[in-house]
């Protein structure tokens, strides 16, 4: 890299956010100053069009391109729903879609209770900074290095060599025979979304550690002054003031959850039964060239987040009535 | 979501935004120890569970290749070996393919700070408007949007490259050769793919923590006269700095240890490509060098961090604290 | 939010400014090359070019092999004035379909496997390859491998480059001789000595392992393929790829069976590493190395795992018939009977056309650059002008000549050739259930039910 590139890079960066600032200032600017009239509609437009227009762009016709994609082959051509009957007809589909749902019912609720616990029994202590630190940390990892972590934790010496693994040392020090964990099923499937777990606690934990800070102190004092036990103060007080952060944390776990693939791709590749529908959209679009399969597959994904935008909407909906 | 608002036990303890901000920071909170003894172990429990993993790594990246795979990292005492190899071949290895380490640094950077700023604005905009800008259809809207988050972008790859190779692709080369230094290949595509990625959590997100900003406050400002524009400038974005800077962590981590998408949309040149993509060169053709994949780990750690650090004083603070809610 | 805030925010980033800028300065610039000392006369058939236009190639050769493809254009790029900027990915495969789609691909891509090769050819992402190209090809290669460039609606596309030879058993010419053993002329002694080795009791005769991440099982695929071919001949092996037969095949049944004979036997399996079912779980990379420790003696792998030996020591470990370990091919099933081997090899197809594109398929294509790389190391190519003097080792000489001999029956590694449903998801996975325990024809039917309908 010359000198030149990197004086390059640098004005692309200063520039496109100058250029940014300036466009968003000047319309605010200018919108101000709109008539009278329809003010508001012009305000309401600036406000949500670069929002709306990305995503029409970006996101809604790919994924209106998508779901007809579901119903052609890999050479394009319409295949109606043979792609759908391949889906639930192939022999590993019932432990793929159970695997899923395993995945969206385990990670969601498991990080979140560690993260909430663990948010409340850190806030206000000292060093707090540096505990959250830690248990941030692997969020701060990508996916490979997780992988390689965790696969190294799981590895496997036949007994009398010397364990590598962590977990089989851990085994043999009490005496028990080391494990293939990531051949044997069910475990695997459980040890897989250990690494999830571990992934997810630090976002729950930042999110919830920050709406339990934004719970006014005269509530918590007032309780205090009432003689509560430190659990009836979490119950009464601390859980009602998040439960909107907490409704967010468990729903974009159960989203991310329900998308990740590279924790299965990179430590099993879906064998030994540890499969879920994110994963075999992945082969099935990008390795296999299998676009049709992959697609529907997405939409089946889909399918699944319904209930909790439905859960989302109800909550919205009775939010907009109070106001 | 903010149901609760009105829930609480507690009344009359509202006052002004302006006032807001400086009782938050001026409450006094007693710092004192974890809350409990049962408390205490059990954070350390965990926080101990959570860092072993990664403390396995950092040991491992310090010993030889041979070291790694026939020994646990817990015996380093017993199997003393201690290398830099690992980082010196991170760090400094060039390959004629690919020199400098440094070049791909620059890149992860300026691809990631925009693109954290960027969606962060944008949404923030968006969510502002979804929850204090009443019209038809709002509700409507926002759900769609929120369903948006479990588009996979793989899916939506091909679409978006397509618009991007006949839209941006001119205006790319014409400022080329306006400008030279810049290549025509430039992070603008990368910048506006993981805007667009952003965007349906991010507005979700911060949604949540806008909307729950009494409305007294804001209906007393617009009363007052000032605009929507004015709203969110003084009102609601210093009062929602919490939320902005927990979701700027999330976005700086997922476009810095993001591999696909600037792949795609960067062409995987060395004018644009970000760290990631070095690292996972550096495992080798065939996947044989990997031990170097541990030094490389805690390479690319070291920014997220930094970032973690830097941001974090904006929400243990409590800005909101004392006056939002209640 | 105050200017006090702004302060705060600029801290960490002028800190990861600086040291980004540090490690910029760690490497600094590239010297030019100094096109005085080329001898260009090789070159002067690709032109010159002015203003130094740049060809783009894509692939997922990567690492010490990516430098030593990028210096085999070295002199071709000083004489013609060319500049060639290449860049490897291991996502190259999954994402250039994507990139081609949206307009964004590389001007060349060197493709790894031909099944990639047609899918790309038939969306009509290629251009056809330039009447210069298809004459190198015509004269450097033989009709086999110019069939692997050509796609369904019969013209000509893509080039040969590199070639690997698969099928190689990997043992220790120090055990062999003071253990009396010798190399097998057909797959029945190779049994033989299997039972000899298992006999002797010192451990057990084969290493073996197909783990590779989310590739997990081609290892696997290879034995099969290898076995196929031996036993059931080219023309089935064709059929068996075209799906003219089903997978669930008796003859490919019976090649599963042979392959389990030895993988799936307990006494045979797996010197050093442990039972049956640490096959899976063992990287295809280190299975070889017990041989190192004398507790293995065989090991099923292509001529790239020259590149993988190592010892726990550092050391060095050397390749040739009187070294630390050599490789002798998987043989026939009568001795004297024909060659056949499976192997693989790249086909470079453009997106692109232009003249500077056309010079650098042409130079990639010529003898000229097959002996250039070839020189370099590590790898062989099919390429007839391909001198086998230049090959880095003994093994790889030997390689090039079974390539370059007409009599030998070269077929493409099976699973690369097959729709990627099968040859790279549903055929690996197979393995890996067969290897965990599932029956032979359970396995078959799987697999054989993924085969996508067309």
């Amino acid at each position: 890299m010359t000198t030149a590139d990197l004086l390059g890079k640098i004005i692309q960066v200063v520039g496109a956010l100058a250029a940014f600032s300036l466009v968003i200032g000047l319309v605010l600017f200018l919108i101000d100053r709109a008539p009278k009239r329809g003010r508001d509609y012009w305000q309401l437009a600036f406000f949500i069009a670069p929002a709306l227009i990305l995503l029409g762009v970006g996101l809604i016709y790919p994924a209106f391109r998508t779901s007809l994609l579901a119903f052609t082959n890999s050479s394009g051509k319409w295949v109606g729903g043979e792609n759908f009957v391949w889906m639930f007809t192939q022999p590993a589909a019932l432990i793929t879609l159970g695997n899923t749902l395993i995945w969206v019912v385990l990670v969601p609720t498991v990080a979140t209770a560690i993260g909430l616990g663990y948010a409340v029994f850190i806030d206000k202590s000292r060093g707090e900074k540096y505990f959250k630190a830690l248990v941030f940390m692997p969020m701060a990892i990508s996916f490979v290095g997780a992988g390689i972590i965790w696969r190294f934790i799981y590895d496997y010496r036949v007994a009398g060599n010397a364990q590598i693994g962590l977990l089989n040392q851990i085994v043999v020090w009490f005496g028990g025979q080391p494990v293939q964990w990531l051949q044997t099923t069910p475990i695997n499937t459980f040890l897989l979304i250990v690494v999830m777990i571990w992934i997810q606690t630090g976002f729950a934990m930042v999110i919830l550690s920050a709406a339990i800070k934004g719970i006014p102190t005269e509530q918590v004092e007032a309780a205090e002054l009432d003689g509560t036990n430190a659990w009836q103060r979490f119950t009464n007080v601390t859980l009602p003031g998040i439960r909107g952060s907490l409704v967010v944390v468990i729903t974009t776990i159960s989203i991310a959850t329900l998308k990740v693939f590279d924790i299965v791709r990179t430590m099993t590749a879906g064998n030994f039964n540890t499969s879920v529908i994110a994963n075999e959209m992945y082969t099935q679009a990008f390795r296999a060239g299998e676009q049709g399969r992959g697609a529907a597959l997405a939409i089946v994904l889909f399918l699944m987040v319904l209930p909790i935008v439905i859960y989302n909407v109800r909550i919205l909906r009775k939010q907009r009535e109070i106001r | 979501m903010s149901d609760n608002v009105v829930d609480l036990p507690i009344a009359g303890t509202r006052k002004s935004a302006t006032d807001a901000v400086v009782v938050g920071a001026k409450s006094t909170r007693v710092k004192k120890r974890l809350t409990s003894r049962t408390a205490t172990i059990v954070s350390l429990v965990i926080a101990v569970l959570w860092t072993l993993p990664t403390f396995g790594l950092f040991v491992s990246s310090f010993r030889p290749a041979g070291l790694i795979t026939t020994t646990g990292w817990w015996t380093i005492l017993q199997n003393p070996g201690f290398t830099l190899d690992n980082y010196k071949e991170v760090l400094l290895s060039t390959s004629q393919s690919s020199p400098q380490l440094g070049a791909y640094f620059v890149n992860s950077l300026a691809i990631a700070i925009p693109a954290t700023i960027f969606p962060l604005v944008i949404a923030s905009m968006a969510a502002y408007a979804f929850a204090w800008i009443k019209f038809r259809g709002s509700g409507a809207l926002f759900v769609l949007i929120f369903a948006l988050q479990i588009v996979p972008l793989q899916l939506a790859l091909i679409p978006l490259l397509q618009m991007f190779t006949a839209l941006l692709r001119p205006g790319q080369e014409a400022l080329h050769q306006l400008i030279p230094m810049i290549p025509a290949q430039n992070y603008l595509p990368v910048w506006i793919a993981h805007t667009i990625f952003a965007l349906p959590l991010a507005i979700f997100l911060l949604h949540n923590f806008i909307s729950e900003i009494p409305g007294e406050v804001i209906e007393a400002a617009r009363v007052d006269g000032a605009s929507h524009g004015q709203v969110f400038f003084r009102i609601v974005l210093p009062l929602a700095v919490p939320a902005l800077a927990s979701f700027a962590i999330f976005q700086f981590l997922w476009v810095w240890n993001d591999l696909l998408v600037a792949l795609i949309f960067s062409g995987g040149t060395q004018d644009v490509a970000p760290l990631t993509q070095r690292l996972a060169e550096l495992t080798g053709t065939r996947g044989q060098d990997w031990q170097r994949l541990t030094a490389a780990a805690f390479v690319s750690l070291v920014v997220p961090l930094i970032v973690f650090f830097s941001l974090q004083r904006y929400f243990v603070r409590g800005l909101l604290a004392g006056s939002t809610k209640g | 939010m105050s200017v006090n805030h702004y302060r705060r925010l600029a801290v960490p980033v002028a800190t990861a400014a600086v040291i980004g800028l540090a490690l910029t300065a760690c490497t600094g610039d590239i010297a030019a090359q100094d096109t005085s000392k080329t001898n260009c006369a090789d070159y002067s058939s690709y032109g010159t070019f002015k203003n130094n236009p740049e060809v783009k190639i894509g692939g997922t050769i990567q690492d010490v092999e990516a430098d030593r493809l990028v210096s085999s254009w070295k002199d071709f790029e000083a004489c013609t004035g060319i500049k060639v900027s290449y860049q490897g990915t291991k996502e190259f495969e999954a994402q250039i379909a994507v990139l081609a789609e949206g307009g964004n691909a590389p001007d060349i891509g060197i493709i790894p496997q031909p099944g990639l090769f047609n899918k790309l050819a038939d969306a009509g992402f290629l251009k056809k390859a330039p009447k210069a190209v298809e004459a190198n090809v015509d004269k450097w290669w033989s009709k086999d491998w110019k069939g692997y460039g050509t796609a369904a609606d019969g013209a000509f596309y893509a080039a040969p480059l590199m070639a690997s030879v698969k099928g190689y058993v990997w043992y220790s010419p120090a055990e062999f001789k003071a253990k009396g053993y010798e190399t097998p002329k057909t797959l029945d002694e190779l049994m033989t000595l299997t039972k000899k080795i298992a006999a002797d009791g010192d451990h057990k005769p084969w290493c073996a392992g197909v783990g590779s991440g989310d590739a997990t099982g081609w290892a696997g695929t290879d034995w099969v393929e290898d076995y196929v071919l031996r036993q059931a001949g080219a023309d089935t092996y064709d059929k068996w790829i075209k799906h003219e037969i089903p997978f669930n095949d008796p003859a490919i049944a019976k090649a599963f069976d042979s392959v389990g004979s030895i993988l799936k036997n307990p006494d045979y399996v797996n010197g050093g590493l442990g039972d049956v079912s640490s096959i899976i779980s063992t990287e295809f990379g280190d299975a070889g190395l017990p041989i190192l420790d004398g507790k293995c003696s065989l090991h099923h792998q292509a001529s790239f795992y020259e590149g993988f030996w190592k010892k726990a020591d550092g050391s060095k470990v050397t390749v040739s018939p009187t070294g630390d370990v050599y490789a002798f091919l998987l043989p026939p099933v009568k001795a004297g009977g024909e060659q056949a081997v499976t192997g693989g090899g790249e086909l470079v197809g453009a997106f692109k056309s232009s003249d500077q594109i056309t010079a650098v398929l042409s130079y990639l294509s010529s003898d000229t650059w097959a002996n250039n790389r070839v020189k370099e190391g590590g790898v062989i190519s099919a390429n007839t002008g391909l001198d086998p003097k230049n090959a880095s080792s003994d093994l790889l000489a030997q390689s090039i000549k079974i390539l370059q001999d007409p009599k030998t029956v070269f077929r493409f590694d099976g699973s690369d050739l097959m729709p990627g449903a099968v040859g790279t998801d549903s055929f690996w996975k197979g393995i890996v259930s067969w290897l965990s325990g599932d029956g032979t024809s359970k396995v078959l039917d799987t697999i054989e039910a993924s085969w996508p309908k067309s």
